[in-house]
């Protein structure tokens, strides 16, 4: 099965590639293989579909632009693209197949933080330039003492910014003062945020009243939601994922559980209104960007993306786009067709203006420094709220 | 008390539904002695034909209840009859290796259709009454209630006619009754049809409760509800009812009053407890012959 759908997706993008030439100039071909690992199945597809939606557009203009020059050669890129189910094996195998079958020069993905850690342990050892646009729990660009890792880096901001920023507008926005977490105690980037939420959130004098955890693939959190709503939160807090957040939600509200909820970047894709409809109403989330931002860069990124695939890109999408770019720059600041020239090329690319914000990789870390904004769901919609700087 | 008394009334909601599929899985193995493992995926189809009445035949709740349950019976018994009555004389294993095969090409089926998990419109009206911070919905009530009036159904049906004698006598001894005149293949395929029939109910039942649906949710369940027939003691009718009760309640009163994270560990190490004092389930016979 999954098979068929990696050879299906493998001979879109190859179509994709190959019926280009629309725009004046030649495009390049597609000599450099990039290898993609996203969530094509599994739990959260809607994911991984943006995300190789948003690939598959990067690549094509960097291809229709004329490719990348080096040494006086254009060279384009050509993706190969695994399915990683969302599981940490297949993430895993996807990125040894990549790195030793398909000897791809860099990798992009995973993008779910559970994947992305097992992956990011493989390229590290292979030493392959793996960027993944999504994953913000920290043990991503970490080795097992804690040290960054060389060849791992990030497009996003990572949990330990996000807990913060989720303290702190639950805090000074929400005025809240006593918070319920319910979170997948299985899934690596919901965890983190719940815990580092907990540790920001009562070390500005807040209380955790309730600390609930299920396992993945749970559908059913009434007794968990029972028990929170017994503790008296003034909010609570849905680290998950779109699959989840809509049950939890509804759930809640069955069980009389009125107070204003918050979520985290997890639950950036629309999927979340169209599963949770009403129930979704009002809540609030942490997100990597806007797509009403009024910035040029992220304008003209929505429009082609909207033109494309008829549906505003997520932040999955956005962040996706943004890391082909920074390493399209990489590779170009190299000057050479090989992995460590890339990897070392990426601190010198300077500031990447990108569609979520500025990216810069100064100090060698693999994690950049960005701020988040919150938006809230109204009407069906995702709406801007604040912009919130972490520190 | 009123913290008691919510937590009961979840345990209610979960215990029916684990119920209902362990239903499906206790029939088959009374009568053939078969581990169906194609039942959970048998209930995911439920859930999804209950989507599709909903959707595009914008049948009521009723309608669709009656719709999926004919599916889903009939998916039963093709089943049966594609691919287990060819094995029926076939050493035992290779009927559970089909088994097996079918859930998981009904699942890879499914996924091959639509990988997204997709909203069931609410069939039902919910209301949400508060009894001095009790809150009842309506959506529960039905499930319980009619998860109940189904369980007692069949077991009227299985006790007291004449089909639930000769499914009876074919667990007894399936040689012998085929020379009483009792026309075996029927028989079966009507067992199919029936746990097909509660496996899609239970599925229209879980798509009202937990309304986002994905191919792959009848891997869990379904599993849940196969160590719920086997604690009730899997073959009897009772026992299956009365494991998916146990199974739900201990789900959700661990998380009530222990912290949620041991809930499967606490959970399952009481089960097991309790197959040690009971190897054959609370109301299970014992037998020499198992798979």
């Amino acid at each position: 099965m999954n098979m068929l759908i990696r050879k299906i997706s493998l001979a879109v993008v190859a179509a994709g590639v190959l019926a280009l030439p629309s725009c004046g100039k030649k495009p390049a071909s597609p000599d450099i293989k990039i290898g993609l690992i996203a969530e094509l199945t599994g739990d959260i597809p809607a994911v991984g579909t943006s995300c190789r939606n948003a690939a598959k557009m990067a690549v094509d203009e960097i291809n229709n632009a004329g490719g990348i020059l080096i040494d006086g050669k254009k060279h384009g890129l050509g993706l190969v693209v695994e399915d990683s189910s969302a599981k940490a094996d297949q993430a895993a195998a996807a990125a040894q197949k990549l790195i030793n079958q398909d000897e791809v020069l860099a990798i992009i993905g995973p993008n779910a933080s559970l994947g992305a850690i097992p992956a990011a342990q493989i390229a590290e050892s292979a030493k392959v330039l793996l960027i993944t646009p999504w994953s913000t729990n920290p043990k991503t660009t970490l080795d097992n003492d804690g040290n960054p890792k060389k060849y791992v880096v990030r497009a996003c901001f990572t949990d330990s910014l996000q807990g913060k920023v989720l303290a702190k507008f639950a805090k000074e926005y929400m005025h809240a003062s006593k918070a319920g977490v319910l979170y997948d105690v299985a899934s690596e980037a919901p965890k983190g945020q719940a815990e580092l939420f907990k540790k920001d959130f009562e070390a500005d004098g807040g209380k955790v009243v309730a600390f609930e955890t299920y396992t993945t693939g749970d559908k059913d959190f009434s007794a968990q939601l029972t028990k929170i709503k017994a503790a008296g939160p003034d909010i609570v807090l849905l680290p998950s994922y779109y699959s989840d957040v809509p049950l939890q939600l509804q759930q809640a509200h069955r069980l009389g559980l009125t107070v204003p909820f918050l979520g985290s970047d997890t639950w950036s894709s629309p999927e979340i209104i169209k599963l949770a409809g009403a129930d979704a109403e009002g809540a609030y989330f942490c997100n990597h960007y806007s797509p009403s931002a009024k910035n040029e860069i992220t304008g003209r990124f929505v429009v082609s993306y909207k033109k494309l695939y008829g549906q505003e890109p997520d932040d999955v999408a956005a962040l996706t786009y943004d890391s082909f770019n920074v390493l399209r720059k990489a590779i170009a600041a190299g000057g050479k067709l090989d992995r460590q020239s890339v990897r070392d090329a990426l601190s010198k690319i300077g500031v990447h203006e990108g569609v979520t914000g500025k990216i810069s990789y100064p100090s060698g870390s693999g994690d950049p420094v960005k701020g988040a904004v919150m938006m809230q769901v109204k009407d069906g919609k995702f709406l801007w709220i604040t912009n919130v700087d972490p520190m | 008390m009123v913290y008691f008394a919510q937590q009961a009334l979840n345990a209610l909601q979960l215990g029916s539904i684990y119920a209902l599929i362990a239903l499906g899985y206790t029939m088959v193995y009374g009568v053939l002695v078969m581990i169906n493992f194609a039942h959970g995926d048998i209930f995911m189809m439920g859930a999804f034909t209950c989507l599709v009445a909903a959707l595009f035949l914008k049948l009521p709740f009723a309608g669709a209840l009656v719709f999926t349950m004919g599916i889903t019976a009939l998916m039963g018994m093709a089943v049966e009859r594609i691919a287990y009555r060819p094995l029926r004389n076939a050493p035992r294993m290779s009927a559970v290796i089909t088994a097996l095969g079918v859930g998981l090409f009904l699942e890879n089926a499914t996924l091959a259709i639509s990988p997204y998990p997709q909203r069931v419109p609410a069939l039902l009206k919910n209301t949400t009454w508060n009894f001095g911070g009790l809150a009842v919905s309506s959506v529960q009530m039905v499930i319980v209630g009619l998860s109940i009036a189904l369980m007692i159904a069949l077991d009227l049906l299985v006790r007291r006619s004449l089909w639930g004698l000769a499914m009876r006598a074919i667990s007894w001894d399936r040689d012998i009754v085929p020379l009483m005149g009792v026309p075996v293949a029927r028989v079966v395929s009507t067992t199919f049809a029936i746990g097909g029939g509660l496996g899609g109910a239970a599925g229209v039942m879980y798509a009202m409760a937990y309304p986002v649906i994905d191919p792959s949710m009848g891997i869990l369940v379904g599993w849940k509800a196969f160590i719920s027939a086997v604690v009730g003691g899997i073959g009897n009718i009772r026992g299956a009812m009365l494991g998916g009760f146990i199974l739900g309640g201990t789900e959700i009163f661990v998380a009530a009053f222990l912290p949620s994270t041991y809930r499967d560990f606490v959970g399952f190490t009481l089960l097991l407890c309790l197959l040690i004092v009971r190897p054959h389930g609370i109301l299970g016979t014992p037998s020499l012959e198992k798979v």
